[in-house]
C-alpha cells in the first residue's frame, strides 16, 4: 500500500465512523420530526434527547475530521468537490448549524413555543443536512465532479437520479441505524413501550432502505455505469455483505432480539461505504483524479498518518470511555 | 497538477471576504469561550470541593450549562468556517492545502478530545465522584490550549508562510511539517490568542455579575461569581498587552505593510510618530494626534530607527489602510481600558483584600465584557485585513483565491439571515438561562442527565 492509500483508508474510515454514528444522530432527529404534536411526542422526544445528547458533539467531530484528512492529504479533490458542489455543501453547512443550535437551545428553553421552533429547526434540518451530504456524495461516486475549479456543471452535477438516490438512502439509513440505537436504548431503559415504538419504526425504515437499494441498482445502471460496474465488480462481495447484514437486522428486529443488532445495522451501512470506495477505486473523483494523483507530497501524508496514530491513541479510549460511562448511567437511570 | 481558478465573477472577493468575516467573527466569541470558559469553572469547582462551598458549587453546575450551549454552537460554527475553507477559498486549499491543512488535523485531535469531555463532565455530574468529575474537566481546559495553538498556527503560516517548496508551476512539491507549525508568527499570535480567549471570557462573565452588583446583589454567590472570572482576565491583561508589544514588533520585521498601515506610516524614514486616531485620505493623514518619535522608538527601542512607510509599498501590495489602522487604535483603547480597570481592582485587592465597593468600578465593569470582545474583534481585523491583499502572504494574492462558484453573492445574503437569527438566539437563550434563578440547580436539572 502507498502511503496515499493509506491516508485515503483512513479518510473512509473516517467517513464509515460519520455514516454511522453521524448518520444516526441526523436519523434520530428524524424521529423527532415525526414524533407527533408534544404530548404524544414527549416520551420519543426525551428518549431521542437523553440518547444523543451526550455524544452528538463527538459524533459530529468526525465530520471535522473527514474535512481536514480531505483537505491536507488531497487538496485538489477538495477543492474540485467544494467548488463543483458548492450549493448543496453550502446548504449542508447551513443544516448542520441550525441542526446543532437548534437542539442545544432546546434544551435550555422553557416556553413551549420556543421549545416547539428550536425543536422544529433541529428535527427539520436534521433531515435536510444528510440529503444535501448524500446528493454530493452521489455526484462525486458518478463521476460528475471533475478536477478543477467549478469545473463540473453546479446544478445537474447533484441534480441528478444518483446524486437524489444517494441523498434518499442517506436520509434513511440514518433514520434506521437510529430507530435500532433507540430500541437498544429503550431495552437499556426497560421502557418496552417505547421499544415496540421504535421498533416498528425501524422495520418501517429498513424496509424502504432495502426497497430504495434494489430500485438504486437499476438507476445506477442506467445513469451511473462505471460505478454500477465497479459494485457488482470489485465491490460484489461487500454489497452482498450490506444486503446479508441489513437482511439479517431486520429478521433480528422483528424477532425482537436485541443482541448484537446495534453492531449488525452499523455492519451493513460500514459494508456500504467500503463498497462504494471500493468500486471507484483508484480514483478519489472517478473519471478525473486517482488517489495517487490527487495526493499531497510525502510530508504532509507521513505528517497525517502520525496524527491519525496520536488520534486513535488519544480519542480511542476517550470516546470509548464516554461511551461506556453513557450507557452505563442510563441503566441506572432506569432503575 | 495546477489548481487553475479561471474567471471571476464580479462582487464574488466581496461577497466572500463578507461571509468569511461574519462567520468568523462570530465563531471567533465561541471559541474564546470553548479555550477558557472550563478553566473558570474548574477553578469555581476546585474551590466547591476543597473548601465545600456551596455557592462555588452553585457557580460551577451554572457555568457548565451555559458552556454546554456555547460549545454546541462554537462547534457547528466552526463547522461551517471548515466548510467555507473549500466553498469560499478554493484556490488556497487546492494549491497550499498539503501545507496550511497540517495544523488543522492537530486541531481536530483537540476539538474531539474537548467534545468527549464536555460531555462526560457535563454528563457527570452526581453520577461521578466529586474529585474524578473535577479531574474529568482537566483534559477540557488542556484541549483548549493546544486547540488554540494549533489553528492559530495556520493562521500564523498565512502570515508567514514556511515549511514547504514550491515547483517550478506553482504548485507545493514538498512539505516539511514542522516548518509549517512551527512558523515565524506562530509564537506570538498563538500567545496573543490564548490570552485574549482568557481576557474575553473572564471580563465577560464577570460583567453579568457586575449588573447583578448594581442591581442590588450584595451576596456572596454574586460576589464569587464576579471575583473568579474577573481576576483571571485582569491577570491576563497586563500579560497581552505585554504580548501585543511583542507581536506588534514582530509584524514591525515580518510584514511592513501591516505595520504601516496599523501606524499610518507615510514615508519610510527614522523619527516615525505614532498617530492616535485620525485617518489617511488622498496620501495625507487627517485629524489625529501625533506622538513624534514613538513609532521608531517602540519598533525598535530608538527612536532613530527606520520604520518602512507606505511609499514603499507599491499601491497593489497595500492593505485596506484605514481600517487596519482604526481597528488596530480600537484595539489598543480598549486594552489599555481594560489595562485600568485590572489595576483598580489588583491595586485594591492587594491594598485591602477585598472588592473595590465604587459603583463606578462596577459600571466599568459591566462594560468590559463588550469591550474585551471589541478589543478581540479589531484585533482580528487588523491581523486579517493588514494582510489583505495577501492570503498567503506574498505568494497568494487573496482574488486567486477566492471560489469562481456564481452563487457567492445569494450564499452571503443568505449568512448574514441565518447568523443574525442565531446571535439573537443564543442570547436569548441564554439570558433566560441566567434569569431561570437558583431553583434549577438543585433538582439536577443537568443538560443532559437522566429522565426524572
Amino acid at each position: 500500500m502507498s502511503r496515499a492509500e493509506i491516508v485515503a483508508a483512513i479518510l473512509w474510515l473516517g467517513v464509515t465512523l460519520y455514516a454511522v454514528l453521524g448518520g444516526a444522530d441526523f436519523g434520530a432527529g428524524l424521529w423527532d420530526l415525526l414524533a407527533g404534536n408534544s404530548t404524544n411526542g414527549e416520551p420519543p422526544r426525551a428518549l431521542i434527547d437523553a440518547s444523543i445528547g451526550p455524544v452528538w458533539e463527538a459524533n459530529h467531530t468526525w465530520l471535522i475530521f473527514d474535512l481536514v484528512i480531505l483537505w491536507s492529504a488531497f487538496p485538489l479533490a477538495f477543492a474540485s468537490l467544494m467548488s463543483t458542489l458548492f450549493v448543496p455543501l453550502t446548504l449542508a453547512a447551513f443544516g448542520i448549524i441550525l441542526r446543532g443550535a437548534g437542539f442545544a437551545f432546546r434544551k435550555y428553553t422553557r416556553p413551549l413555543a420556543g421549545r416547539r421552533a428550536f425543536g422544529a429547526t433541529f428535527a427539520l434540518s436534521s433531515v435536510i443536512t444528510p440529503f444535501f451530504l448524500g446528493t454530493a456524495l452521489g455526484a462525486i461516486a458518478s463521476g460528475r465532479v471533475p478536477a478543477g475549479n467549478a469545473a463540473g456543471d453546479p446544478w445537474t452535477s447533484w441534480l441528478n437520479p444518483t446524486s437524489v438516490l444517494v441523498g434518499c438512502l442517506a436520509v434513511a439509513t440514518g433514520a434506521f441505524v437510529a430507530a435500532v440505537f433507540l430500541v437498544s436504548a429503550a431495552r437499556r431503559q426497560g421502557d418496552p413501550d417505547l421499544e415496540r415504538y421504535f421498533r416498528r419504526r425501524a422495520l418501517a425504515v429498513g424496509s424502504v432502505a432495502g426497497g430504495l437499494s434494489i430500485v438504486g441498482l437499476f438507476v445506477l445502471a442506467v445513469d451511473a455505469t462505471a460505478l454500477y460496474n465497479g459494485l457488482s465488480g470489485r465491490g460484489l462481495p461487500l454489497v452482498v455483505a450490506s444486503l446479508i447484514l441489513g437482511s439479517t437486522s431486520l429478521v433480528l428486529l422483528a424477532r425482537g432480539i436485541c443482541r448484537g443488532i446495534r453492531v449488525v445495522a452499523a455492519g451493513a451501512v460500514t459494508a456500504i461505504v467500503w463498497g462504494w470506495g471500493v468500486a471507484q477505486l483508484p480514483a478519489i473523483l472517478p473519471g478525473s483524479l486517482t488517489i495517487e494523483a490527487a495526493a499531497a507530497p510525502s510530508g504532509t501524508l507521513d505528517a497525517l498518518i502520525v496524527i491519525s496514530i496520536a488520534a486513535a491513541v488519544t480519542i480511542g479510549p476517550s470516546l470509548g470511555l464516554l461511551f461506556i460511562l453513557d450507557g452505563r448511567s442510563r441503566l441506572q437511570a432506569g432503575h | 497538477m495546477l489548481f487553475d481558478l479561471g474567471p471571476l465573477p464580479p462582487a464574488n472577493l466581496l461577497a466572500a471576504r463578507d461571509q468569511m468575516a461574519v462567520t468568523l467573527g462570530f465563531h471567533i466569541v465561541l471559541a474564546c469561550l470553548g479555550v477558557a470558559f472550563p478553566t473558570l469553572l474548574l477553578i469555581a469547582n476546585w474551590r466547591a470541593i476543597r473548601s465545600s462551598d456551596a455557592d462555588a458549587l452553585r457557580l460551577a453546575r451554572r457555568w457548565s450549562r451555559i458552556i454546554a450551549v456555547t460549545f454546541a454552537v462554537g462547534a457547528v460554527s466552526g463547522t461551517v468556517l471548515s466548510f467555507e475553507m473549500g466553498l469560499l477559498w478554493p484556490g488556497l486549499m487546492g494549491r497550499f492545502g498539503a501545507a496550511y491543512g497540517i495544523p488543522f488535523a492537530i486541531e481536530g485531535i483537540f476539538f474531539f478530545l474537548e467534545a468527549i469531555f464536555i460531555a462526560i463532565y457535563i454528563y457527570g455530574w452526581d453520577r461521578l465522584s466529586p474529585w474524578t468529575h473535577f479531574l474529568s474537566g482537566i483534559p477540557i481546559a488542556l484541549s483548549g490550549f493546544g486547540g488554540t495553538f494549533s489553528v492559530v498556527t495556520a493562521n500564523a503560516w498565512m502570515n508567514q508562510p514556511a515549511g514547504f517548496t514550491l515547483g517550478a508551476d506553482g504548485q507545493v512539491t514538498d512539505v516539511q511539517p514542522l516548518g509549517v507549525i512551527f512558523n515565524n508568527a506562530t509564537w506570538y499570535e498563538a500567545g496573543h490568542m490564548f490570552l485574549a480567549a482568557y481576557m474575553v471570557t473572564g471580563f465577560l462573565l464577570a460583567s453579568t455579575y457586575a449588573v447583578g452588583r448594581l442591581r442590588g446583589r450584595m451576596d456572596r454567590y454574586t460576589r464569587l461569581g464576579f471575583i473568579i472570572p474577573f481576576a483571571v482576565a485582569a491577570i491576563a491583561t497586563p500579560l497581552q498587552i505585554g504580548m501585543g508589544d511583542i507581536a506588534a514588533r514582530a509584524v514591525f520585521t515580518d510584514q511592513p505593510a501591516k505595520f504601516a498601515a496599523m501606524e499610518l506610516v507615510q514615508t519610510t524614514g527614522p523619527n516615525t510618530p505614532v498617530v492616535v486616531g485620525g485617518i489617511l485620505i488622498d496620501g495625507r493623514v487627517v485629524g489625529g494626534l501625533p506622538i513624534p518619535g514613538l513609532g521608531s522608538l517602540l519598533a525598535g527601542f530608538n527612536t532613530a530607527t527606520v520604520v518602512h512607510g507606505l511609499d514603499g509599498i507599491a499601491p497593489a501590495d497595500q492593505p485596506p489602510v484605514n481600517i487596519v489602522h482604526l481597528a488596530w487604535d480600537t484595539m489598543l483603547s480598549a486594552g489599555f481600558g481594560l489595562l485600568a480597570l485590572a489595576a483598580w481592582f489588583g491595586l485594591t485587592w492587594i491594598r485591602r483584600r477585598e472588592l473595590p465597593t465604587s459603583r463606578w468600578f462596577y459600571r466599568f465593569a459591566a462594560v468590559a465584557g463588550a469591550a474585551s470582545v471589541v478589543a478581540l474583534e479589531a484585533g482580528w481585523i487588523v491581523t486579517e485585513v493588514g494582510r489583505q491583499p495577501w492570503i498567503v502572504y506574498g505568494l497568494l494574492r487573496t482574488v486567486d483565491a477566492v471560489t469562481r462558484a456564481p452563487g457567492a453573492i445569494a450564499s452571503f445574503v443568505v449568512v448574514m439571515v441565518i447568523y443574525l437569527i442565531l446571535g439573537f438566539a443564543t442570547f436569548v437563550v441564554l439570558r433566560s438561562m441566567s434569569r431561570q434563578g437558583a431553583d434549577d440547580t438543585a433538582d439536577g436539572g443537568e443538560p443532559y442527565g437522566p429522565r426524572r
